[in-house]
């Protein structure tokens, strides 16, 4: 017996790029916030999570399809949804008591009514005692709470947090993650439903009653993971373990069923958005899975635990090592290939070589770049022109941000080299002098 | 075991305030005098041609300091209600944003004479037979040197308020009422305020032009520090210059003390950076007004019964509302709206063609382009050879952070002092020894405008990470290795937005300082501004407008052309 809160219908949202054509970020999402349950929505960047969570805080309208509230038509923020963010959105010339306030007075509540409710939502999030401070006096996870008792304190139905716990360290993350749980367990808060945007898988299987796997290009939910164990949940157990595994497949790329990565995620087109690995941390990675206890293949979250890195930067990381045939991603864990082990263990020099050849017969971006330059008889090219390009299939932001990496790559695989105050792209010099 | 207890009556016991209140209740109250009865002055009964009694006499200074400051702070007030609606009205509604920047952007670069000499007339027909009109025209052209570049800066600050909190305050449903005050407002104040005390060191330059106003035929003096001067120079009376200079002194200390202090160090909440960093202003009647009881009392009453309007201007629907519901976006009425403006903009230019071809000709264009040439060559050597002096001595005071704070007050000082009190003893001098006007009078134009640059470099140089400064010493960097690989690529962002102020500035005061006058002996430099100033005091419709519509062109083609790609190199890959 479910009632369903927010309702989104076959929902689409693009954005104009530069060919004037519409490109969609979100397409055909269908998803029921039921009363009585936290979800979590999962993805890489850029996969529309966000857009998703905007779409039913009302702040961006919808393209196609339908975003339901209560079975209404939802058109702009509404009374009953509130929100958290990420770098927690504070007035920072307000002091704690005003911020919180903030939503009541717009609604026009009176002075001393305000006064009250504010002080309990402090209390309840545990900083009373901070009323007069302003936001700068705070430390970051201070901050957040006073970013949650301001959503809070409008007794919301349904609450959104956007990545809310993600600017903060991992101590004082869990710490604030489980006294949200708490409050939501006991009952001390009218809350209905949670929404959670994050990157963290941990995160998302501790919390959340549903997990929403999203894929990009466009965004899209690809899987849906029902997590039924009871709160609170122990990290270390093996059931949480096991989900976090299976949700590291998921977001790798496998579907659980298979077993197997799609051929269409790991060819890449030239138009595609790049995953924004750093390429020492590549090869660190690389270093790390050939050495014990590992000796080739590991599970990631272990591999997480070992390296220290994010969940976001090591799925990026391990999805450029994939697609540059280093290794291979099977379910939840990641497998050297005999080329990445034959990476790790040439001389520095050879590494440079290696690398460019993986990188100009996988990624097509650099190829082209490559190949124009070649075609040219100056050999340099600027980058504007392979970023007009790019901007067909991709937004701004993504645009940049693959061209970056693409310069990257062939810098450091020896195909070009790059002066950044120029923005010119050209052959290596030696290269340039046996070709004339 | 009972102890006697007095009891006083209530009235008595909180009979109101602390000390701090009782001593500061004289100086609220002499305020209060001094507003009303200036204010009073300034509608007295006055017909066009009479002329107002002056004299030179020093004991009439504080008098006339009373009307000139009180005229700049209602064109300051003025200027600030300017600068929010024009924020706010641009940020809000993209089509006003297409007329309005341009626009603005041209007022900026119009010289302040030339605005006087065109709405005098106006104003004094606006209140016939009262001495209100005049003080109109006075207030309007101080308003206009200090107008543009606050509402520049309002609308920069209202534009890039973070997104994350603007989606804040949409979740949250604050109204744009509720918005404007809570959040764009605060946003942009720190940069609104910094503008402003920039735009009062600009007034006081223009203060004599503006209140002896002898343009357009017109020659009247308001009583006030500009018309005292204006007097002094007519009579070669150097003795008064010193007067004047002396109270322009107490002036510029006095509102810095007890208005632009206070107000800067009550404003630090506002800074946006959320790390404590740098500390704040001090002011100490700020510390006194925060510890009366009363007058916090008072305050409080104010903000609460301000904070009621949030009640009544809110948006009373959410987003489940048909109300909400975003409307078709049509593009017919902005394509119209495009082409009106077109039109206008065609209309304008070909009325211009028409109007130079019949009232000046051809041949006056470009021999005021080239009057343009000869102020460009003076403003660009100027800043070239003031670049030359104030770097290196920027660079070593801003190496020094106990000697940069004490510099940085005197600086700002500086330049809210008024250089054209020092043009009179240039004439003097140029007179004395007959040195050639077109070289020797130049310098006055940067005489003011040069503290912009010094003021920025040693900002740019006291930023200069830590590190680095070890990083060149280790390193042994020396002599002119140091400052092209290290000291002036650092300092060359701050620089470039100083050099920026100085330009702007100095073409502005060209119009002063190409042509001065002192008793009889008038000098002048060939020039756009002397051009401007000659048309000025003659009266030469037309001619003004032409030397004001190149002096735009100059002062926009210049900013685009080069200012623009320097801050943009500047700003994209020599910072930290």
């Amino acid at each position: 017996m479910t009632t369903p809160i927010i309702e989104l219908k076959s929902v689409g949202k693009s954005f104009r790029s530069a060919d004037g054509k519409a490109r969609s970020v979100l397409e055909g999402v269908d998803f029921v916030l039921n009363e009585g349950e936290i979800v979590a929505l999962l993805g890489q960047s850029g996969s529309g999570k966000s857009t998703m969570l905007r779409l039913m805080a009302g702040l961006i309208a919808a393209d196609d399809g339908q975003v339901l509230y209560h079975g209404l038509p939802l058109y702009g923020p509404a009374d009953g949804i509130s929100m958290v963010f990420q770098s927690f959105a504070l007035f920072p010339w307000l002091t704690v008591q005003k911020n919180v306030e903030l939503g009541l007075e717009a609604k026009g509540v009176p002075p001393k009514e305000r006064e009250e409710r504010a002080e309990a939502a402090i209390e309840l999030i545990g900083l009373s005692g901070f009323e007069g401070a302003l936001p700068r006096e705070l430390s970051g996870g201070m901050r957040q709470r006073v970013g949650i008792a301001r959503a809070l304190v409008l007794e919301p139905e349904v609450l959104l947090m956007d990545e809310a716990f993600s600017a903060l360290d991992v101590l004082t993350g869990e710490r604030l993650r489980e006294d949200i749980l708490d409050l939501w367990q006991s009952g001390q808060i009218s809350t209905k439903a949670i929404l959670v945007v994050s990157h963290n898988i941990e995160e998302a299987v501790m919390m959340a009653d549903r997990v929403l796997v999203f894929a990009s290009d466009p965004g899209r939910v690809r899987d849906e993971l029902a997590v039924t164990l009871p709160r609170p949940r122990q990290v270390a157990g093996t059931e949480v373990r096991k989900l976090i595994d299976d949700v590291y497949g998921l977001m790798t790329g496998g579907s659980l069923r298979q077993g197997q990565i799609s051929a269409k995620e790991v060819k890449l087109q030239l138009g595609d958005r790049l995953p924004d690995a750093d390429i020492a941390r590549m090869e660190g990675i690389l270093e790390v899975l050939a050495e014990a206890p590992f000796l080739g293949r590991a599970d990631l979250p272990k591999l997480a635990e070992e390296t220290g890195l994010t969940d976001e930067e090591l799925l990026d990381a391990a999805k450029a090592l994939t697609l540059l045939g280093f290794a291979i991603l099977d379910g939840g864990d990641i497998m050297l290939t005999p080329l990445g082990s034959q990476y790790v263990h040439t001389e520095q020099v050879q590494q440079h070589d290696l690398f460019g050849q993986q990188v100009l017969e996988n990624v097509p971006l650099v190829a082209y770049i490559r190949h124009g330059l070649e075609q040219d008889p100056s050999g340099d090219l600027h980058q504007d022109l392979f970023l007009r390009l790019l901007r067909f299939t991709l937004d701004a932001e993504d645009a940049a941000s693959a061209l970056r990496i693409a310069i990257e790559w062939g810098r450091y695989g020896n195909l070009f080299e790059y002066i950044y105050t120029t923005g010119v792209i050209h052959l290596p010099r030696d290269e340039e002098a046996t070709q004339t | 075991m009972s102890q006697i207890k007095q009891f006083f009556p209530r009235q008595v016991v909180d009979a109101g305030g602390n000390r701090w209140d009782w001593v500061l209740l004289p100086m609220v109250l002499g305020l209060l005098v001094l507003l009303a009865y200036g204010g009073q002055q300034m509608a007295t009964p006055y017909q066009v041609g009479e002329t107002i009694p002056l004299s030179l006499e020093p004991d009439n200074l504080p008098y006339y300091l009373l009307r000139t400051t009180l005229r700049m702070f209602i064109a300051l007030g003025a200027s600030m209600v300017f600068s929010c609606i024009f924020a706010a009205l641009t940020t809000k509604y993209r089509a006003a944003e297409k007329v309005l920047v341009p626009i603005l952007d041209i007022l900026q670069s119009i010289p302040v004479l030339g605005f006087l000499s065109i709405t005098v007339t106006a104003f004094i027909a606006l209140f016939p037979g009262n001495l209100l009109g005049v003080e109109c025209a006075a207030i309007f052209a101080i308003f206009t040197s200090q107008a543009w570049n606050m509402a520049f800066s309002a609308y920069q600050g209202f534009r890039t308020v973070p997104a994350e909190l603007k989606e804040a305050a949409r979740v949250f449903k604050l109204s744009g009422w509720q918005t404007f005050w809570r959040l764009e407002l605060p946003f942009a104040m720190p940069g609104l305020l910094w503008n402003m005390m920039m735009s009062m060191s600009g007034g006081w330059f223009f203060v004599v032009a503006s209140e002896a106003i002898s343009v357009s035929n017109q020659n009247i003096k308001l009583p006030g520090i500009g018309s005292y001067i204006a007097l002094a120079i007519e009579q070669s009376n150097l003795h008064a210059i010193g007067w004047a200079i002396g109270a322009m002194l107490i002036g510029v200390i006095l509102y810095d003390q007890l208005f632009f202090r206070p107000l800067l160090a009550w404003a630090d909440k506002f800074r946006f950076e959320e790390s404590g960093g740098e500390t704040a202003q001090g002011s100490w009647l700020l510390a006194w007004l925060r510890r009366t009881d009363r007058l916090q009392g008072l305050v409080a009453w104010f903000g609460i019964l301000f904070e009621r309007s949030f009640g009544v201007f809110r948006l009373r629907y959410d987003g489940t509302s048909i109300r909400a519901r975003p409307q078709t976006a049509s593009s017919t009425p902005e394509r119209i709206w495009d082409a009106v403006i077109a039109a206008v903009v065609f209309y304008a230019l070909w009325t211009l063609i028409h109007f130079v071809h019949t009232e000046v000709g051809w041949s006056e264009v470009g021999r005021v382009f080239m009057l343009g040439c000869y102020t460009m060559l003076r403003v660009v050597v100027l800043i070239f050879l003031a670049a030359l002096v104030w770097i290196p001595v920027g660079v070593w005071i801003g190496m020094n952070p106990k000697l940069s704070e004490r510099a940085q007050a005197a600086i700002q000082f500086l330049a809210a002092f008024p250089a054209n009190l020092m043009f009179p003893v240039a004439v003097v001098v140029l007179v004395k020894f007959h040195l050639n006007p077109d070289i020797w009078l130049s310098p006055l134009m940067i005489l003011g405008t040069q503290w912009y640059l010094l003021f920025n470099v040693i900002a740019g140089a006291s930023t200069i990470p830590t590190e680095l400064r070890y990083a060149a010493q280790n390193f042994g960097l020396r002599g002119w290795l140091k400052w092209r690989r290290y000291l002036l690529p650092a300092i060359f962002p701050s620089f470039v937005t100083g050099a920026i102020t100085a330009s702007g500035g100095s073409w502005n005061a060209s119009i002063v300082a190409e042509y001065v006058t002192w008793g009889d002996t008038t000098l002048k430099a060939h020039g756009l501004g002397s051009y401007i100033a000659e048309m000025t005091a003659v009266g030469d419709f037309p001619r003004i407008a032409l030397g004001i519509g190149v002096m735009c062109v100059f002062v926009m083609s210049f900013n685009h052309f080069v200012w623009r790609r320097l801050y943009r190199m500047a700003e994209n890959r020599l910072h930290f």
